[in-house]
């Protein structure tokens, strides 16, 4: 039995100790938020942050995670109060399906951490996350509004 | 977005799987709220359901999967229903619904861009009988003849007394009232909320983590399977041997559905997926298990100068006039399969008894997916149904309800159990119905001036009817392979007046289903008419846009003058930097782009701006239209840079997004567009604009480097300069 730090919570998780974080977040701890897309670390659908980290979160295995800060989508927003990101992914519309934002959401988090005025290099070397409904123009307007803000 | 209402029991147990799952971290499946409630408050007609505090709540038939369907449709409810748009709220019937009221909510099939431009009237009909009924119970309250009363704002108001009831209180007098026979729907001069770019109603469930997609849901019980089939499609399962697997951690059961497939369930996805893996399997993949690609690309080639082919346009006599022209030009394109790659794997959760089966599942196709339950649980229709949750993506993938059968077939062996079948990346990348690939030969005849005398098109390759519905075959012939180059009608026809014109296609069907692929035919027959244009311009002395103006017809040359005018299309670029242009017609619309592309010495192309100029007709929410066209553009770049499908020993050979790579944001061009809906008709813009995205794009690569690439993607081309 691992005991993980979730979102600023101990939380059990019975699993296999090589089964990726992708599954023992959605499986194990019901964080169904973060999401499968391919397995193979390509589409970045499973992001999440370790220690502030990006990661993608199928190529994690539970072993490798002690007691490590895990954030995942569930723990941005403080008492329902949506992080700047997440508000303006709200303001400029920017899911259409919405299927791949969680990750996009976290590279994000961790990019605007580190740089909080990217450039669009910057942009396009940090956010490598794939969107099939094609988001990307509102994805770069919504981090250029974040850093203006 | 709710779901419907009529299932509080079953909601109830999802919000226990919620709270048991994760509820004390913040997690909170969104469609439980309101369940108590819901038995007591009253729809006013199929389409509006208003609850005391004023809350409206719209009913949706198609399906959200990115487009904003949701949206845009309650948009043409609610502005005739004249409702408060804050207060406005969505859910879904579901498709067991639809048929036990004589399907009220018609067709729930969302594909072809069909949503609003098929349903737009029906639904207003919905809003505007609503919105009468709300101010008959307001006159019948007031003893008043309702002619004295008008309704704006979720507010009914006696014009002569001033006096004003709120939907909330006249919604249950409402529903007990006979809905009027006839409504007069608004002139569109009147209209207030369509064509506003209001804001989508379903983004902040999709920002924090909380919006439930079909590969999200649980039942209390549940357990959760993996499939692998015939890699080769019309394979069958030859053996497996389950005992290797069934002590492997979590493992509940090993099944074989179809003859063709293994199915592994345990307590969860990760344990189904390793013992899958380890699962020994051997396949009879068939006869079709030693074609190659080379076979395949042979048969479309033969294709192209048979001599028997089905006629899809036709005009004096293009053989002819090609012989006598003063000039021929000639060329042939290709276009490969593409897989969907939706970002959410096919998946669906059913439960299974002897005498009740129900499905939850993201779907386009509600009624299909039940009808396909229905028969693979052996039951009758009345007694199965399926729930719709949101899509991860479709793009015409999730028309089909093959992975439904799947998740009933495996159900069924597991009676009272639900069990979440979801499919691999690999599994959904392999057994898709891809976009259909085609050859097509172009043929053109000049006179002396530049005119175009003649021109053949001869299309070679699959149908997606043979593939799906060969019943829907006409006399052999597919209709739906003509997609932009119809002679006539609403929905895809050719811009191009050229007096001596033929257009046919050679079917070649190769083994590999063939589906629905967001644009479907207009994709590739847009790539060949409109990059063989600029070959035929080129050949004619003349610009690009001045020699398609000469021969467009009004609605179309209109478009294209939008888009150029907006791109600056003539005007002085950044050096290196060249504009490629093109247009078509498609589900109802008529779009154009320009593309700005530059190409490096060693190759590199690099894509700075695309402009779109879209005529829907009616545009009923820029906002959204805006980000259907720039999605378009990713959608239709994606499959022209990288987007292949290719076939080893029978099977298909790509498996993830590390061989079958799509554009990621670092290629994503800078887009604007041009809305210039012309009113009076109603056109779809979930499509259309991904077909002119490529053919620009290569026109203005050829600009730039003076090679023609006439076959997809272009990452087998070297555009590199000299090579």
């Amino acid at each position: 039995m691992a005991v993980l730090n979730v979102n600023g919570k101990s939380l059990e998780a019975n699993a296999d100790p090589r089964t990726p974080l992708l599954w023992v977040l959605r499986d194990t701890l019901g964080l169904t938020g973060t999401k499968y897309g391919c397995g193979i670390a390509q589409c970045g659908a499973c992001t999440v942050l370790i220690d502030g980290v990006a990661t993608r979160s199928c190529q994690v295995p539970l072993s490798s995670v002690g007691r490590k800060k895990i954030t995942t989508i569930e723990g941005l927003a403080q008492g329902g109060t949506l992080t700047k990101i997440q508000q303006a992914w709200v303001d400029l519309d920017v899911p259409q399906c919405g299927y791949c934002q969680s990750g996009m959401i976290m590279a994000v988090t961790a990019l605007l951490a580190s740089k909080p005025q990217p450039t669009d290099d910057d942009i396009n070397a940090a956010i490598t996350n794939i969107c099939r409904c094609g988001t990307y123009k509102q994805v770069r307007e919504a981090i250029h509004a974040v850093a203006k803000a | 977005m709710t779901i419907q209402t009529s299932l509080g029991r079953r909601h109830f147990l999802v919000s226990g799987a919620a709270v048991a799952g994760g509820f004390s971290l913040g997690f909170r499946i969104p469609f439980d709220e309101g369940a108590a409630q819901a038995a007591e408050v009253k729809e006013v007609n199929a389409w509006v359901v208003i609850h005391p505090d004023d809350k409206v709540v719209i009913r949706i038939a198609r399906s959200e999967m990115g487009q904003g369907t949701l949206t845009g449709l309650a948009q043409l409810v609610a502005e005739e229903l004249e409702c408060d748009w804050s207060k406005v709220t969505t859910e879904y019937p579901t498709p067991g619904e639809n048929l036990r009221r004589n399907r009220v909510w018609r067709n729930f099939s969302t594909g072809g861009s069909r949503g609003i431009r098929e349903s737009n009237e029906y639904v207003r009909e919905g809003g505007a009988v609503a919105r009468e009924m709300l101010i008959a119970a307001a006159a019948a309250e007031w003893k008043v003849p309702a002619g004295e009363c008008t309704a704006a704002d979720s507010v009914v108001t006696h014009t002569p007394s001033g006096r004003k009831l709120g939907y909330g209180h006249l919604a249950a007098a409402a529903a007990r009232l006979d809905p009027p026979k006839q409504v007069k729907l608004k002139d569109p001069k009147d209209w207030k909320l369509i064509g506003k770019p209001l804001k989508r109603l379903d983004t902040r469930e999709k920002v924090n983590g909380s919006q439930i997609y079909g590969i999200d849901f649980r039942l209390p019980n549940m357990l959760v399977a993996t499939v692998k089939a015939c890699p080769v499609p019309g394979g069958k399962l030859k053996s497996h041997d389950a005992a290797k697997v069934e002590k492997m951690p979590g493992v509940k059961k090993v099944v074989a559905i179809d003859g063709n497939a293994v199915v592994v369930v345990a307590d969860t996805y990760w344990n189904a997926h390793t013992a899958l893996a380890a699962l020994p399997v051997e396949w009879d993949t068939g006869k079709f298990g030693d074609v190659q690609q080379d076979a395949i690309t042979a048969m479309l080639k033969e294709g192209l100068d048979a001599s028997e082919a089905f006629i899809g346009n036709k005009a004096g006599d293009a053989k002819a006039a090609i012989a006598g022209a003063a000039k021929k030009v000639e060329a042939t394109y290709a276009f490969p399969w593409q897989y969907h790659a939706t970002m959410e794997p096919m998946n669906a959760t059913a439960l299974y008894t002897p005498e009740k089966c129900e499905v939850w599942c993201g779907t386009q196709n509600g009624e299909a997916a039940l009808a396909v339950a229905a028969e693979a649980a052996e039951l009758p229709v009345a007694k199965c149904d399926v729930y719709k949750l949101m899509l991860g993506g479709g793009f015409g993938r999730r028309g089909r309800s093959d992975y439904v059968r799947q998740a009933v077939l495996v159900a069924k062996q597991m009676p009272g159990t639900p069990v979440k079948l979801i499919w691999s990346r690999e599994e959904d990348a392999t057994h898709c119905q891809y976009h259909p690939t085609t050859m097509c030969k172009l043929t053109g005849g000049l006179d002396a001036s530049g005119k175009l005398v003649g021109l053949q098109v001869r299309i070679s390759g699959q149908s997606i009817l043979a593939s799906l519905f060969p019943q829907s075959l006409q006399n052999g012939k597919d209709p739906a392979t003509f997609q932009g180059l119809q002679p006539g009608g609403p929905e895809a026809a050719f811009g191009y007046e050229v007096p001596n014109l033929l257009i046919d296609h050679a079917m070649r069907n190769p083994h590999i289903p063939a589906g629905f692929w967001r644009g479907v035919n207009v994709n590739q027959n847009a790539i060949y008419v409109e990059c063989f244009m600029d070959e035929l311009a080129e050949a004619a002395g003349q610009d690009p846009l001045a020699f398609r103006l000469g021969m467009l017809k009004p609605k179309y040359a209109t478009v294209l003058k939008a888009a150029a005018e907006k791109a600056g299309y003539g005007k002085p670029l950044p050096e290196g930097h060249h504009h490629g242009i093109a247009q078509v017609m498609g589900y109802g619309s008529y779009v154009a782009g320009v593309a700005e592309v530059s190409v490096s010495d060693d190759g590199t192309l690099r894509m700075h701006k695309i402009t779109a100029a879209t005529d829907p007709g009616y545009g009923v929410n820029p906002w959204l239209i805006d980000r259907q066209v720039a999605g378009s553009f990713v959608y239709g770049l994606s499959a022209a840079l990288y987007g292949e499908i290719t076939v080893k020993d029978g099977a298909v050979e790509q498996t993830n997004f590390d061989s079958y790579n799509v554009m990621r944001i670092d290629e994503m061009p800078e887009v604007a567009v041009a809305l210039v809906p012309s009113g009076g008709f109603w056109g779809g813009v979930g499509e259309p604009t991904i077909a002119v995205a490529a053919p620009a794009v290569l026109n203005g690569i050829y600009k730039a480097t003076g090679k023609r690439v006439r076959e997809l993607p272009l990452m087998n081309q070297n555009l590199k300069k000299g090579a």
